[in-house]
């Protein structure tokens, strides 16, 4: 019994190309590299100004990681728990094993309404089932409500960034989409509408405020879910999500199982860590919270699909099993240095960045997304931004192995790297072999370079000298340097770099 | 086997390396950060927290609050106004708005249309310039306070508690909860904060205090 | 106290000059220095790389190597966070209940140079002279995964005839990532561009860090380009005086 799909899912987008590949494209892009570099110096900013306030930020990051470690330790518990706390309240739980056994839930669930048309909550559950498109293969029309999100599905487009999807745009581009587009949709963009943010904002008020208003059946993610009382929450800015979650008779809230928390109190650490570390605020503007079935008030019909998708799988690797954790801030993304130059798209999935390079393969198997554990310089700044502590350096480099086990599995002759790894390995694996090998090195240094220096250098290392000079290694290394002043006897002159 | 069957399966399978006897209470989650970070005025940084989203304050004693609310309600330009039941009577001042009662129920047209709610609040938040709303008394269903374009919420000041967690303690998870920072608000286009965009566009904030004794000379 | 010096393969082949500047500014403040000759790597280009089972005999060697010193000096920051921090998950997954026992015994007498100089030995005024322009980059292990904090400036700033400048975005990466600048080169050569700007920005014609990795290539691009900046470790600035400028 597989806990993975079967077929990576939208997790992955099937004709992504790797990452090296996307991220060429991506960085020749130069209204793109203008778009983010912006937009992620903006972010960075704020959250720092916001984290820098709270002296005991560690210490809530702290609490934040054990408590999701807590839960993760005891899932079937606590969602057994979140199951009957549900029920009680008057909603239904749904459990799905896989995307495809969600969407036929939630396509199912939809149908006996009655209505043709949903509206949404920004949601990287239902983005990651591919939802929209199940939905409308039933003849059932999904509107994304969230405004990034409606920027993407209006310009046929995929998200970039896990908080700001749209993130890759700028607002010239959002304007034309606007112009362009929303009258196939519903009501059309005003006459003369500038590119002013204050004008997009209204723009998307309109189209969207008469979709609410007739809306008969809203789909959410969550947050968050509490185990002890079934309280869902939904976290959020623009009151897209209060609208969906308040005014339609009928809610379909679709969450990972990963989401649930055990108590109601735990939210005081989430409800601190979760804002400041993705929109830079000290609070979102809007934080809703439902339990179950209110009576004359909200939806009077609640689901809840419980969805695995490759999270169980994930849960059975002890080292990357914290990056189930994730509250989906996106602060690794805006601090990630790989992020900030490629964008979104270059890592082919629902879940960019840091963690999208962590989460992805492990949903979906490293020998779909064998590229994004190599997609970072480990520079470790995802995880001085995680505000739940996931070690995203440390389960990058212990997916790195799992590629690398995978290929060797796979393939009985070694890859050329392989090769080169072997023979490092076995050359830095005796003092002598490498005193040889760096006067080899020497002889070479002496041949190819110049002043010090090489400029260009044979086979795949072109990718390194096609932008740098390399210096020329020494005649003498350290170590014969130290053998020949050192060992025999008191110090002689210092041995010379260059010939 | 049913899908519930099936992810329960797995999850245990994939917890191997929990230990049979292990507890969550064996989880050890350390609990050393503050409870709060307001200082001894919360009125204040309330004011000052609710104020950076772009919302409007003003603190009033409780003497003078319709007086304010009527001021305010002016401003806006408020005819149509909400006015979700067990609103305090007393607070609510004489004036040439219409009152609309959730009695009927209101449909979403009527409270589209609306010009304004006036509301109370469950629970207000210093540091983080929070007004809770948990449907009680004053606030109503969940719809009253969203679809009007202008919310004026009254709270008390001794309901504003210092910070998050002291907020939570007093809050019933089985009520439908809303915690309200601001006006609505969106970053999604290009990281730039602009107010206003489903959720009420204008919000403003009447802090009311306690009248103070009057000083005998 | 027996300070063992661990050169790296990197500066051992390539930067000779950085152990020399080690061993010269230690033997300055009078200490000792030893080279355990069996030394080879720490095995960080394979760990991070995926080749851990490659890596294990890279760690049973360094803890051979360094078995019986007080204390084992780096001038790498990486390398000693690949010391640090992994070598125990190498024996964890691999290695036997002896492997595990010395890396454990080995890992909290490693020391990046500025940590023992400032921790250890108590200085942060090394006596250097060094009157240029210098900036400095704190690589990404030494801010993030080895935390040295401000040690390197504090012993920057007392060298004498420094002019010492403030990079801009500092704390941001070089684009390095070892085997990351060939399976990214592309990615690897715009975090360049970036970072050479800000070194250009200063105005400084020195370049300084603790890893000369990052060096290597921040210092490849500004002398592909030309620019007249040079770069160089820590170590041979702080070994630098009056009477023996370099």
């Amino acid at each position: 019994m597989s806990s993975r799909p079967a077929a990576p899912h939208n997790v992955v987008w099937l004709d992504a190309p790797s990452f090296p590949e996307a991220a060429r494209k991506a960085l020749a892009d130069t209204g793109l590299r203008r778009n983010l570099g912006r937009a992620t110096a903006t972010i960075r900013d704020k959250r720092l100004a916001v984290t820098g306030e709270l002296a005991d930020w560690e210490q809530l990051r702290q609490a934040g990681a054990a408590l999701k470690r807590r839960t993760l330790r005891h899932l079937d518990g606590y969602l057994v728990q979140l199951e009957e706390a549900v029920t009680r309240a008057g909603g239904t739980v749904h459990w799905a094993a896989d995307a495809a056994e969600a969407n036929r839930i939630v396509a199912g669930l939809v149908r006996a309404t009655g209505s043709t048309e949903v509206v949404k909550v920004k949601s990287m559950a239902t983005q990651e089932i591919g939802l929209n498109e199940a939905l409308a293969a039933e003849g059932i029309d999904a509107f994304e409500t969230d405004l990034a999100e409606l920027i993407v599905q209006l310009g046929d487009d995929r998200p970039s960034h896990i908080l700001v999807p749209a993130i890759h745009r700028n607002r010239a581009e959002i304007r034309e989409i606007f112009v362009r587009e929303m009258g196939r949709r519903g009501r059309p963009a005003p006459e003369g509408l500038s590119d002013d943010p204050r004008a997009l904002a209204e723009a998307a008020r309109l189209h969207l405020r008469e979709k609410f208003l007739r809306a008969r059946v809203a789909v959410s993610g969550a947050n968050f879910a509490v185990a002890a009382t079934g309280t869902v929450g939904v976290v959020e800015s623009e009151g897209n999500g209060r609208m969906c979650l308040t005014l339609p008779q009928t809610l379909i809230t679709v969450m990972g199982i990963e989401k649930v928390l055990p108590d109601f109190a735990d939210l005081e650490v989430f409800l601190q860590l979760l804002p400041r570390s993705s929109t830079g605020e000290r609070m979102n503007p809007y934080t809703s919270m439902w339990t179950g079935v209110t009576g004359g008030d909200g939806p009077q019909e609640f689901h809840l699909v419980l969805l695995d998708n490759g999270r169980t799988a994930t849960l059975r690797d002890t080292v990357g099993r914290q990056a189930l954790a994730c509250i989906r801030c996106s602060a690794c993304l805006n601090v990630c240095p790989v992020y900030e130059r490629t964008g979104g798209h270059a890592y082919g999935s629902v879940y960019p960045g840091p963690i999208g390079a962590v989460l992805t393969p492990q949903l979906v198997g490293v020998e779909h997304a064998a590229s994004l554990p190599f997609a970072s310089t480990l520079c470790g700044a995802c995880y001085e931004a995680c505000p739940v502590r996931i070690d995203i350096p440390q389960v990058l480099a212990h997916l790195r192995a799992e590629v690398v086990e995978a290929k060797r599995r796979g393939s009985a002759v070694p890859s050329a790297e392989a090769l080169a790894m072997r023979t490092a390995g076995a050359v830095l694996g005796s003092p002598g072999r490498l005193a040889l090998a760096q006067r080899a090195a020497a002889l070479g240094g002496r041949l190819l370079g110049r002043g010090g220096t090489v400029g260009a250098l044979p086979g795949p290392l072109r990718r390194w000298s096609g932008a740098r000079d390399t210096p020329a290694p020494p005649a003498e290394s350290f170590r014969s340097w130290w053998k020949r002043t050192r060992e025999g006897g008191p110090e002689k002159e210092d041995g010379h770099d260059c010939p | 086997m049913t899908a519930r069957d099936i992810v329960l399966g797995r999850i245990r399978a994939a917890l191997a390396d929990v230990p049979d006897d292990e507890s969550p209470a064996d989880v050890p989650v350390p609990r050393d950060y503050l409870r709060s970070h307001a200082g001894p005025d919360v009125v204040a940084l309330f004011a000052e927290r609710v104020a950076d989203y772009q919302a409007r304050v003003v603190r009033t004693e409780a003497s003078g609050a319709p007086a304010e609310i009527a001021r305010m309600l002016t401003e806006r330009g408020v005819t149509d106004l909400v006015v979700p039941p067990g609103f305090p009577e007393e607070l609510l001042p004489a004036g040439p708005w219409n009152r609309l009662d959730d009695h009927g129920p209101l449909g979403v047209a009527e409270l589209d249309a609306a010009d304004g709610v006036l509301s109370t609040a469950a629970v207000a938040i210093a540091v983080t310039g929070t007004i809770v709303l948990d449907a009680g008394p004053g606030q109503g269903r969940r719809a009253l306070t969203l679809l009007p374009d202008y919310h004026l919420c009254v709270v008390r000041a001794d309901q504003i508690v210092g910070d998050v967690p002291e907020a939570l303690a007093l809050l019933d998870p089985v009520r439908p909860l809303t915690f309200v920072s601001g006006p609505s608000a969106t970053s999604d286009i290009e990281l730039d904060r602009v107010e206003g965009v489903h959720g009420p566009r204008t919000l403003d904030v009447l802090v009311v205090d306690r009248d103070q004794p009057q000083e005998v000379g | 106290m027996r300070i063992a010096l661990f050169i790296t393969c990197f500066n051992d082949t390539l930067y000779p000059g950085t152990g020399r500047a080690v061993v010269r500014l230690l033997e300055r403040l009078g200490h000792t220095v030893e080279f355990p000759q069996a030394q080879t790597c720490c095995g960080q280009m394979h760990f991070n790389t995926g080749y851990r089972p490659e890596a294990l005999p890279l760690v049973r060697g360094f803890t051979e190597a360094f078995a019986g010193y007080d204390a084992v000096v780096t001038p790498s920051a990486s390398c000693a966070g690949m010391v640090r921090d992994n070598h125990a998950v190498v024996a964890e997954q691999y290695g036997d209940g002896e492997l595990r026992r010395a890396v454990a015994g080995i890992t909290p007498r490693v020391y990046e140079l500025t940590e023992l100089l400032v921790d250890v030995l108590g200085v942060t005024d090394v006596g250097a002279f060094f009157p240029h322009r210098v900036t400095y980059h704190p690589t990404c292990h030494s801010l993030r995964m080895i935390r040295l904090g401000d040690r390197p400036l504090r012993l920057l700033r007392e060298v004498r005839g420094i002019d010492l400048v403030e990079l801009p975005r500092a704390d941001s990466c070089c684009g390095f990532g070892g085997t990351f600048a060939l399976k990214n080169a592309d990615t690897s050569t715009a975090m360049l561009a970036d970072k050479m700007r800000g070194v250009l920005d200063t105005g400084a014609e020195v370049l300084c860090s603790a890893d000369n990795s990052c060096l290597m290539h921040i210092g490849g691009g500004l002398s592909r380009l030309r620019t007249g900046v040079r770069t160089l470790h820590l170590a041979e600035i702080l070994a630098a005086t009056e009477g023996d400028p370099r």
